[in-house]
């Protein structure tokens, strides 16, 4: 291929009066890094980079799995955080690599984005003076028309195969017809790098103005919310913005649907909700589902999965009620799903008013939506055709006043270790299916009183979504371009025939591997040379 | 209708091993065949586009570059002594050929069975993708047979390598036909998965002859080892080159499309980020930028065309690691094993 690997310097500047060895250095230091050799050795690097991000868990894909390896590999995972193990798309040295890349890259786009707006605008040159030393080459046939009309119907037919061709006037009667084609290569190859650094751009700015929140939403009106950083179990923002910036707008699921195979196998998802798009504005009813997601201005509602929320109601033994809503996570495919019911304010003397903290309760337990009848652990399919609630009872101190942000679906083991939490049920767990009541040692209730469904949500804004797919087509393009074209010229020697007439000659240049060109040298000759050619 | 694409797929690797074997029949008999005798011939065309001489000067032509596809046919066939022992080579190459062709209509009954019986396209798991993608593959193969016949001599490791796939799809990865997960469920599964298995199955073939070009290239420097003594009989190392080239070459923009543009479209619709480095994802950019590495270094004219061919291969290793290594070891969003759950 034609590739010139040493381009010259970027614009000789001045030479300096004394060679400046940091200047040289720099220079070569520059021509180095711009270099193809260069390029591939980065490329190279940036693949066998992302390999770790592959072995490892990676926090921003699942922070749990990282915990989970802390704990199996307690010396080394320490080590391999500080090197940024568990973030690999973010670590310094993942960026040094990519970020050399695209340097690299610049510095080897631009000059020969020169270089080709400047080939663009050149005309080819000049035949040279052999033809029969080209790769191609037709031996001269007569023709009876004089050498310029010759000449212009070698041009025109170039002309209409879309070569760019210029008609030169030589010595002694002598013309030469000089035609090239395939700028488009080049071009092609130019827009290919250029939608590289439109992607990476794109990228960045995205990860600058981006932000994304999950929330688990259960069905009803009561279980709304409205966009907010705290509304969200979990969010990022991206650098460039802060709270005050997320776009206004209201949520409530109205229902959701699941339909699943004879197998559980699920089949379809179907979320309604009601939104809000803008303040006391109305609400308009929505349905959205796996592959196919809320559309909000700025803001992109995914539906990420699905599960039950158990209703409680618990009534204390001053006969105060609560009611809590408490989504159990399902653990498996049949949606055998964990979950706890903490009830930190009761058993309140109402005629102190004082809490007493060791009179605290809380569940703990696991929701089948379809009991097994043979008595198993799990789930037997995910819709509730039989559901039943299994439960374990505590009383004491649940430890959810200790400051420390706990987790809602699990009990504080802590306080269960330390005895200031205590079970109060039988060995087994209590069994309760919709509508039962259960009476604790104390003589206070608990009823289960049904379920909700609930969809876990994630909410995303990328504003530069667009330029990267833009970026990700247009590359697409140069590279298709790139690799299909063929960068080739001819040349036609037209000279004068004794008496009168023309000696067509010709020759062709592939100047890219391109093995059909034969095959087009011969039909472009065959056409240049009209059916006046040939006349013996 | 299951129960038929099984017993067709296995029909269809037998019948891809009785085309291996006469394949291989060729092979062995056929050193003086006009295949044989092309490939044997000394590497004056080899010069040109060949590996370790360095490419053409910037501006000077390939001069060679497009010369060897015609080198490889018989320049002279009659009067050699060997005559008869070349006519049982080149039957028993048709006959490959044919056999050949009988194992790929056979595959494609065993897909379209298969799709059928699940009432959905046949690419919903890893057996099946590997079904469709060694099928694509078998396609290129006869499509690049009939454009040139002069590669016949490499039907043996293209035969060996759909083998190979195939025996693995049936023995490790083998699922019985199920529905589709609700995820997969999106006119994007059908863009996304066809466009990989289109350049997956072109890949495929391409690594054929970039191997046997290294082992080629070996053996024309001189080296008589093991698996070097293979290149003996494979046609010139500019012919396998340039295949190889133009194998990538088409199956890369379509690798782009599929796994860096509808991917990202889809996984944008369905989890809500175009990009999540999720280990599929992962390594369908390691094999990516690997195969981009291939094309870059060819087009280096400092680079040697064995470095380049070897960086094509270790493109399909990544390619074999994301289909094995990552659906069977890894955990992600797409391994399709813990896909049940939405
Ligand atoms: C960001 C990483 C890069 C990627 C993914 C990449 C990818 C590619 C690919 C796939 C090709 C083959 C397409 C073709 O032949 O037209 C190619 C060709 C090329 N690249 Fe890059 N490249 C990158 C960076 C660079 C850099 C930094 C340079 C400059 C040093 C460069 C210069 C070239 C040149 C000169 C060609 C040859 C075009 C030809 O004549 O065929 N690329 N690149």
């Amino acid at each position: 291929m034609t590739v010139v690997e040493e381009r010259p310097a970027p614009a000789a500047s001045p030479p300096p009066r004394r060679p400046n060895r940091a200047w040289a250095l720099l220079r070569n230091s520059w021509r180095q890094l711009t270099s193809m050799r260069t390029a591939l050795v980065l490329l190279f690097l940036l693949a066998v980079a992302a390999i770790p991000g592959s072995v490892l868990p990676q926090r921003a894909l699942n922070a749990e799995k990282v915990s989970g390896y802390y704990q199996a590999h307690p010396k080394l995972a320490p080590i391999l955080d500080r090197v940024g193990g568990f973030e690999v798309y973010a670590s310094p040295w993942f960026a040094a690599i990519y970020l050399l890349l695209f340097t690299s890259l610049i510095g080897c786009v631009v000059p020969r984005l020169v270089d080709h707006v400047r080939a663009l605008r050149t005309v080819p040159p000049d035949a040279p003076r052999r033809l029969e030393r080209l790769p191609q080459h037709a031996a001269g046939e007569e023709r009876s028309d004089d050498p310029a009309a010759a000449a212009a119907a070698a041009a025109a037919a170039l002309r209409k195969r879309r070569f760019r061709t210029i008609v030169r006037e030589g010595d002694g009667g002598a013309w030469t017809v000089a035609a090239e084609k395939g700028y488009l290569k080049e071009s092609g190859n130019l827009l290919f790098h250029l939608a590289l650094l439109a992607v990476l751009v794109g990228v960045g700015f995205g990860h600058w103005y981006g932000w994304h929140g999950n929330r688990l939403l259960v069905q009803g009106a009561d279980q709304g919310f409205c966009n907010s950083v705290t509304q969200y179990d979990e969010s990022t923002l991206g650098p460039r913005i802060d709270a005050s910036d997320l776009p206004f707008f209201c949520l409530r699921l109205d229902d959701f649907q699941a339909a699943f195979q004879p197998t559980g196998q699920p089949k379809t998802f179907e979320a309604t909700v009601d939104v809000q798009a803008k303040q006391d504005g109305p609400w308009q009813r929505k349905r959205f589902t796996v592959n196919d997601p809320l559309r909000l201005p700025q803001a992109n509602v995914h539906l990420l999965g699905h599960g039950y929320a158990v209703i409680l109601r618990y009534t204390d033994r001053y006969g105060e009620q609560q009611t809590k809503i408490l989504p159990f996570l399902p653990r498996d495919g049949m949606f055998t799903s964990e979950g706890v019911a903490q009830f930190p304010d009761v058993n309140i003397d109402p005629k102190t008013n004082k809490r007493d903290e060791n009179l605290q309760v809380g569940f703990e337990g696991v929701y089948l939506p379809t009991v097994d009848p043979q008595g198993g652990p799990t789930s037997v399919f995910p819709a509730e055709n039989d559901p039943t609630l299994f439960l374990t009872a505590y009383r004491g101190n649940l430890g959810v006043d200790a400051g420390l942000p706990g987790s809602v679906y699990a009990l504080d083991r802590g306080q269960i270790a330390t005895g200031r939490l205590k079970q109060v049920s039988g060995v087994r767990p209590q069994r309760l299916t919709p509508g039962q009541t259960w009476k604790l040692d104390d003589g206070t209730k608990l009823e289960f009183l049904g379920t909700r469904p609930f969809a876990t949500l994630s909410v995303r804004y990328d504003p530069t979504q667009p330029l990267v797919l833009g970026g990700a087509v247009l590359g697409l393009l140069g590279l298709m371009l790139s690799l299909g074209g063929h960068r080739r010229r001819l040349w036609f020697r037209i000279t004068p025939r004794e008496g009168s007439g023309s000696v067509v000659e010709a020759g062709g240049l592939p100047r890219t591997d391109y093995p059909g060109f034969g095959e087009e040298f011969q039909q472009v000759v065959g056409a240049a040379r009209g059916d006046e050619g040939g006349t013996p | 209708m299951a129960e038929l694409s099984n017993q067709l797929m296995a029909v269809t690797v037998l019948a891809y091993l009785a085309a291996m074997v006469c394949y291989a029949a060729e092979y062995a008999f056929g050193d003086r065949s006009h295949i044989g005798r092309a490939a044997a011939r000394p590497a004056r065309e080899l010069v040109g586009a060949g590996a370790p001489v360095p490419p053409a000067a910037p501006g000077e032509p390939d001069v060679l570059a497009s010369a060897p596809d015609e080198a490889d046919e018989p320049t002279s066939s009659a009067g050699t002594p060997e005559a008869p022992r070349r006519d049982r080579g080149e039957l028993l190459g048709r006959i490959a050929v044919g056999l050949n062709g009988l194992a790929f209509a056979l595959h494609l009954g065993t897909v379209v069975t298969r799709g059928v019986a699940a009432h959905r396209m046949p690419w919903g798991n890893m057996y099946e993708f590997i079904l469709a993608v060694t099928l694509v593959g078998s396609a290129v193969w006869l499509g690049v047979l009939t454009r040139r016949p002069a590669v016949r001599h490499l039907g043996l490791f293209a035969a060996l390598a759909l083998v190979v796939l195939l025996g693995a799809a049936g023995l490790i990865a083998y699922t019985p036909v199920g529905p589709l997960v609700p995820a997969l469920n999106s006119y994007w599964y059908v863009i996304h998965v066809s466009t990989i298995i289109i350049a997956s199955g072109i890949l495929l073939i391409g690594a054929v002859p970039a191997a046997m070009f290294l082992i080629r290239t070996g053996y024309d420097e001189g080296r008589r080892s093991f698996p070097y003594t293979l290149g003996a009989k494979v046609p010139a190392a500019a012919t396998l080159e340039r295949l190889t080239f133009r194998l990538h070459a088409f199956a890369f923009p379509l690798f782009t499309f599929g796994a860096l543009i509808a991917g990202p479209l889809w996984a944008e619709a369905s989890w809500g980020r175009y990009w999540g480095w999720d280990p599929k994802e992962v390594w369908a950019f390691i094999s990516w930028v690997v195969y981009a590495c291939y094309l870059h270094a060819r087009a280096t004219p400092s680079v040697k065309r064995t470095t380049a061919t070897w960086i094509a291969l270790l493109g399909f290793a990544t390619m074999l690691m994301n289909l094995f290594g990552v659906n069977l070891f890894f955990e992600g969003l797409h391994s399709y094993a813990n896909a049940g759950g939405m």
